[in-house]
């Protein structure tokens, strides 16, 4: 690791009063590469992933971006930052269309009018930079749009804002196999132009796919997080499942004294 | 870094070629009714429905009763539906939100009253008389809107609520059941008046040459941009179906309908037509051209999805009750000023059943997130021209109630089914 990561936290600890769910939590996320964020059910993924959106804020630790020690309390401070997150249920309104859905609350205007025609510019220039022809006109409406399709709109739209740190949480989850192709491509794309991408998935194929790193999750701690050429897919399912394989992850269990 | 990718990358699917700057700049008129077919089919009816049934109406009823055709009728028909097309109009905006507002009618029927009262008891002016109906209507959606959205209550509550306790209010402000009569001869003319035959024909052209140049410009700037524009075909097609329709519109209102000339001629297009119009450009402008309109069908699309993306879902809800009050303290104002008087029936009895189910059958969903202001205009015709022919033809009124009821029924059935049809994909 020469240059400085997009995404660096140090020590993240959170609770939900009593219960601590995220222990000394060490994450870095690079510009130009897939982070994979893996973990079985409970193991605080979506838990980060809020915090790194900025919808919880986080008890302890440092979040840097770029390099800079920054605050994020809610959503809006981690969209200024360019950190965008796509969430599994996508939040689309289906009874707008494409270039709507992608510029809602945001949209382009001249005095009081909307500005169509150059958020449609805007939106077909994204896509394009995405290398998406799978959607036929920008003007239909998501409610005409395949699951894979209404990713790519969800996907689109977070690029749309210069944003430098995209994180996507299960975009795969609900599609059939070519879908999941096209997909896995973009989230691939998505870090060749550049941006820093945290992937979670449950999926190992997927993970394998597309990721450079992996960062596995056991019980609110960091096992360990590794280079995907360097890892093979039984080593990454043992960290999934026990914290620990061979010599990666912590020597003692998480559940012990720390190391 | 790429370097380290893995060795399972999938292979990136070869796609056909077509799709590849698959856009021509303009789609030919065959392409955009094909698209439009497939609208359809996939259950995006729009306002096909109220169209056919208005054609197959009026066709029926002047085949039965060729009165209906007459020009003095053509004119009774719009003055009728006008009162109820503006409260339908502003409940589109509740409609489009999901909600429902059942104290619209009786809302107009206390902005009648107020309208009526300080003109004719206090000696007030029109403009002033107008100004304090119209508030009258926004401190009641604001209430309203304020309950459903801050408090939480779901709007049928409050708006039943509020249905009964506006009845009420009615009787109060009208001293248990006095009718005050409406002298004002500027509100008077608002439904009773005609413009003169030369303004009618400078008003539609002048709507006409602005349609044009407003479609012409927008498609312009749209090529210009290398975006798909609409052909130059199907605006001339659309000018022309304005000016043809309109044409013959002020046509048959400008001929002469007294029936007896030399105590009174009655001719000219009823001054409620453009104040009906102008509200029509100015909802369509507000919901398809601001960001607030947007923002009014994302609310009614996905309340979730809009609240993420940082809209104030409370403010939306609560702006669109105070525009369905104020457009109905407008259709009590067209009410007041064609019976010349208010009383306690004024927006009660079925004023707001027959708005909501303009609404309904214009094509406005009553799951939210469809329709538009144009709806309440073509559905607020064809049920206007369900009870004008059926008086024609001699039934009663509760045969026209049953008949009414069960368009209005259809038109949610068909609603439902087409909401179905694109959900299945």
């Amino acid at each position: 690791m020469t240059e400085t990561p997009t995404l660096e936290l140090r020590g993240i600890d959170k609770s939900f009063g009593p219960v601590q769910v995220l222990h000394d939590i060490a994450l870095s996320a690079h510009a130009g590469e897939v982070t994979a964020l893996v973990g079985d059910n409970g193991a605080g993924k979506s838990t980060l992933v809020k915090c790194i959106g900025g919808i919880h804020p986080i008890d302890a630790g440092d979040y840097l971006f770029d390099g800079r020690p920054v605050h994020v309390h809610s959503p809006r401070d981690a969209a200024a930052l360019g950190v965008e997150i796509v969430y599994q249920d996508l939040a689309l309104c289906d009874n707008l269309d494409i270039v709507q859905n992608m510029f809602l609350g945001r949209e382009k205007r001249r005095g009081l009018v909307l500005d169509d025609s150059t958020m449609e510019e805007m939106a077909a220039a994204t896509l394009r930079g995405l290398s998406v022809r799978t959607v036929k006109s920008l003007r239909q409406k998501v409610s005409s749009l395949s699951g894979g399709q209404r990713q790519t709109v969800a996907i689109a739209k977070a690029v749309l804002w210069n944003s430098k740190l995209v994180v996507l949480d299960e975009p795969t989850a609900a599609l059939g196999v070519a879908q999941t192709a096209q997909v896995l491509e973009l989230v691939r794309r998505l870090a060749d132009n550049g941006l820093a991408v945290v992937l979670i998935s449950h999926n190992m194929n997927d993970v394998f796919a597309v990721s450079d790193r992996i960062a596995a999750l056991h019980l609110g701690r960091m096992a360990a997080q590794v280079k995907a050429s360097e890892v093979t897919h039984a080593q990454v399912v043992e960290l999934i499942t026990s914290g620990r394989s061979g010599d990666l992850g912590p020597r003692t269990t998480p559940n012990g004294a720390a190391v | 870094m790429t370097s380290a990718l893995a060795p399972q990358k999938p292979e990136r699917p070869n796609r056909p070629t077509d799709s590849e700057e698959d856009r021509p700049p303009t789609a030919g008129l065959g392409d955009i009714g094909r698209r439009y077919l497939d609208q359809v089919r996939a259950g995006e009816l729009g306002a096909l429905p109220a169209v056919a049934g208005l054609v197959v109406l009026c066709v029926f009823f002047s085949l039965l009763r060729p009165v209906f055709l007459s020009n003095l009728n053509f004119a009774n028909l719009l003055t009728q539906s006008a009162g109820s097309i503006a409260i339908a109009m502003g409940l589109v905006f509740v409609l489009l939100l999901g909600e429902i507002d059942l104290s619209a009618g009786y809302a107009s029927g206390v902005c009648a009253a107020v309208l009526a009262i300080l003109l004719t008891n206090h000696g007030w002016p029109w403009y002033g008389a107008v100004a304090a109906a119209m508030l009258t209507g926004a401190v009641i959606g604001l209430l309203i809107g304020t309950l459903v959205a801050k408090v939480g209550i779901p709007s049928f509550v409050v708006t039943l609520a509020a249905f009964l306790g506006f009845q009420g209010v009615v009787l109060i402000l009208l001293k248990e059941g006095t009718n005050v009569s409406v002298k004002d001869p500027t509100i008077l003319a608002i439904a009773n008046d005609n413009l003169s035959p030369v303004l009618g024909w400078v008003l539609l052209a002048g709507c006409a040459v602005g349609y044009a140049v407003l479609q012409l410009r927008r498609s312009r700037d749209r090529l210009g941009r290398g975006l798909a524009g609409t052909p130059v075909a199907l605006l001339a097609v659309r000018t022309g179906a304005v000016v043809v329709l309109g044409g013959a519109a002020v046509y048959l209102l400008n001929q002469e309908r007294s029936r007896n000339v030399i105590v009174s001629s009655l001719k000219g297009v009823p001054i409620v037509v453009p104040v009906i119009g102008a509200l029509l450009l100015l909802g369509t402008f507000t919901l398809q051209r601001t960001g607030f309109g947007l923002h009014i069908y994302a609310v009614g699309g996905s309340a979730e999805a809009a609240r993420r993306a940082g809209i104030s879902v409370a403010f939306i809800r609560t702006s669109a009750f105070v525009i369905c009050s104020c457009l109905a303290a407008v259709g009590g104002i067209i009410a007041a000023s064609r019976g010349n008087s208010v009383d306690p029936n004024t927006g009660g009895s079925n004023v707001l059943l027959l708005a909501v189910g303009s609404a309904v059958i214009g094509g406005t969903s009553l799951f939210g997130g469809r329709g538009r202001v144009v709806d309440a205009v073509l559905g607020g015709l064809v049920v206007a021209v369900i009870q004008n022919g059926m008086g024609l033809m001699g039934y009663s009124s509760g045969v026209k109630y049953a008949v009414t009821g069960s368009v209005l029924l259809v038109a949610a059935g068909v609603d439902a089914m087409s909401r179905r049809r694109s959900a299945q994909r």
